[in-house]
């Protein structure tokens, strides 16, 4: 059976489930109640669950994300939703400094089964304080479980296992995705471990995730005009990393090139890049590159914003570039 | 001292392979003559001198691949005197420090003990790749596949054309019971091999036509139409490998009936030989698709863009045909016009593909 949803209701469907599924279940964030979340995701949920479960924060990420922990230790499985990624910078103390470190802190008798959701990323003309993107950040810590949902079938099915998981699981819901509607399988299982490959092919890897996967798929189509067969690996999981499948791949294309949508210094690119070459650096034919969102703060002009972020004109050339002349 | 370099021999070229030198250093060269024949994707051109001049030294090996633009001879004008120290061209990179080799390709040259040294690069900034250890391995020379590269560039070309050209199209039933007859008498004479084929007199009322409709006749760049005083008149040559080229008849409009056969042999055998010159590739500013021999009525054609306009003539059959209030039999062949209507109207069309015909009513005409 497969369905066309977008993926604001595949993410809404989730949360219904879990909520119906488990009466330990709760959502607690701004605006998740009355409004329907700011991004339109619990619409409905408060009408359906009540205010018990449904329950509106004030604008306080610190205490309210304090809050989702305090829940976890007490034995239910709050998923927290922050607006956005920029104002989980409010909550980073929580977050970094005691979700993910209480299991060790106190020797294995505490964990936080926490899930927090947030939107992430750019496009939107929101300009340079909400515009983010800091997946990055957050897969730098250990403790911390990563989730980047880019498809309506991840974002129906990854919130189940993140909350089956005993530590925290930071959820990044790209603002440029809650519209985009693909086809559902109500059959397919997912995981919350492995990378996808999205696209196969053999002459290069093209590895993204999250809000950059549809214009990588995109410029593997266009690639493939040229007779370019790129393949396009989904991460899916920032946090642990599945490396397997990365090298697996390029293994066979020795060649990749990683598109996120962050600023390239320190950027997660750089982990898989370097990743790439301390593990498959043989099977390499080419250098790894990487294409990232200019280093500025985002413009609010919508010129300016879209030159600052990877371009399927940008992928293509990087990749045509990696793959030289062909003499065959 | 004339500087000799590669020139594009072609709107996609970007790079040649050098297959031969046809002049060795002392050699007199006159304008025209043939210096080097150089292999591209499309096929192995011949590329002349454009001075009066003595080969002084040759720059390049056969069997080099080097991009366009690509220093490849110097030429001592007449008169000059060779200087008496002439500093060599720097070493090739090969031997300045260590080689560009992809880590791979270096694992793998260890692997089946290729000398990375003889190997030319194909990767990015000449990197010696996986591939080009494997093939050197093989034995195999790193031979293009044509055919492959013909269908990418015609891929491209199409594609372009078919989605930046507004494409209009006209079609006409053309009688050739004149140029039938015309045919039947100057071929009366002629040995089976030099007879003329109706190919021959569409492409010179093409040609005539063309002539006195400057609107059909040119190429549209960089927003504005460029007419050409001049008919190369574009050819579609299948390919026995598959794929297709399209080498112009430069000049056609001044050309006889005899000479346009003459030409179109010429370029038919030099097309599949692949052995064409670089204004054939080119220079094309009006092109004819004929498929009437592959039995189709009619043919509507994608323009070779930049050109504006293309001819597509089908089958010449017998049909039914009225005339003088009388029903005939005779030899019909529909013609149809594809023109690019950023540069020209219907109307403009209509009466081109018009004078066509009736230009195929006079083969005779001068």
């Amino acid at each position: 059976m497969s369905s066309t949803i977008t993926y604001r209701e595949a993410l809404r469907e989730a949360l219904r489930e879990a909520l119906q599924r488990d009466p330990k279940v709760m959502l607690i964030g701004e605006d998740v109640g009355r409004y329907g979340g700011s991004y339109a995701v619990s619409k409905g949920l408060l009408e359906e669950f009540g205010a018990a479960r449904i329950r509106d924060a004030p604008l306080s990420e610190l205490g309210f994300v304090g809050a989702g922990i305090g829940a976890a230790l007490g034995g239910l499985r709050p998923i927290v939703e922050i607006m956005t990624v920029n104002f989980s910078l409010l909550a980073l103390d929580q977050i970094v400094n005691t979700a993910a470190t209480l299991r060790y802190m106190s020797g294995g008798q505490f964990h936080v089964p926490l899930v927090v959701r947030m939107a992430t990323g750019a496009g939107r003309q929101l300009a340079a304080q909400h515009s983010h993107s800091l997946e990055g950040w957050f897969a730098h810590v250990p403790g911390l479980r990563v989730l980047a949902p880019a498809t309506v079938q991840d974002a129906r099915g990854m919130l189940w296992p993140a909350l089956e998981h005993p530590d925290p699981v930071i959820i990044f819901e790209h603002g440029q995705l809650y519209n985009v509607a693909g086809t559902l399988d109500a059959a397919g299982s997912v995981d919350i471990a492995r990378a996808r490959i999205a696209r196969g092919g053999r002459d290069l890897t093209l590895i993204t995730f999250g809000g950059m996967l549809p214009r990588t798929l995109e410029a593997a189509t266009e690639l493939a005009a040229d007779g370019i067969e790129a393949e396009v690996i989904d991460l899916r999981v920032l946090r642990p990393l599945d490396d397997a499948t990365i090298m697996r791949s390029v293994a066979r294309t020795r060649r990749a090139v990683i598109v996120e949508e962050a600023w390239r210094s320190g950027g997660f690119a750089a982990e898989v890049c370097a990743r790439i070459q301390e593990q498959a650096f043989f099977e390499l034919d080419a250098p790894v590159q990487r294409v990232c969102g200019e280093e500025v703060p985002m413009p609010y002009a919508r010129q300016l914003e879209t030159a600052a972020l990877p371009s399927v004109a940008g992928i293509v050339a990087v990749a045509r570039r990696l793959i030289g002349r062909r003499p065959a | 001292m004339i500087e000799m370099k590669l020139p594009a021999l072609g709107a996609d070229m970007d790079e040649g392979k050098l297959l031969e030198w046809r002049v060795h250093p002392g050699q007199v060269v006159h304008k025209g003559d043939i210096l080097a024949v150089v292999d591209t994707a499309k096929a192995a051109l011949d590329v002349e001198s454009w001075h009066d001049g003595t080969v002084a030294e040759l720059l390049i090996e056969p069997g080099q691949t080097v991009p366009v633009g690509t220093l490849m001879a110097r030429l001592l004008e007449p008169g000059e005197t060779a200087p008496a120290h002439e500093p060599k061209p720097p070493a090739a990179p090969a031997t300045a420090g260590r080689r560009p080799v992809s880590p791979a390709a270096r694992r793998r040259a260890a692997e089946l003990g290729v000398a990375l040294d003889s190997l030319r690069g194909s990767g990015p900034d000449g990197v010696v790749t996986l591939r080009d250890v494997e093939q050197a391995a093989a034995g195999v020379a790193p031979a293009r596949d044509r055919s492959v590269e013909i269908r990418r560039t015609i891929a491209a070309v199409m594609v372009r054309s078919k989605r930046e050209v507004p494409h209009y199209y006209l079609s006409d039933d053309i009688p050739l019971a004149a140029a039938t007859d015309w045919l039947r008498e100057a071929n009366a004479g002629r040995p089976v091999a030099a007879r003329i084929l109706m190919a021959a007199l569409c492409l010179r009322a093409v040609a005539r036509a063309a002539q006195r409709h400057p609107t059909m006749n040119g190429h549209f760049v960089d927003g504005a139409f460029r007419p050409s005083a001049v008919v190369n008149l574009g050819v579609a040559i299948s390919l026995r490998g598959g794929g297709l080229l399209a080498p112009a008849i430069a000049g056609a409009e001044s050309k006889t009936t005899a000479e346009i056969m003459q030409a179109l042999a010429d370029l038919v055998a030099r097309a599949r030989s692949g052995t064409l010159r670089r204004e054939e590739v080119t220079d094309p500013t009006l092109t004819v698709s004929n498929l009437g021999d592959q039995g189709v009525r009619s043919v509507q054609p994608i323009i070779f863009a930049p050109q504006v306009a293309i001819i597509g003539f089908g089958l010449v059959s017998d049909r039914p045909w009225v005339l003088e209030g009388k029903l005939a039999v005779m030899p019909v062949v529909t013609a149809t016009l594809a023109a690019d209507h950023r540069v020209s109207d219907g109307h403009a069309g209509a009466r081109f593909l018009a004078e066509i015909g009736a230009n195929l009513q006079h083969p005779e005409a001068p």
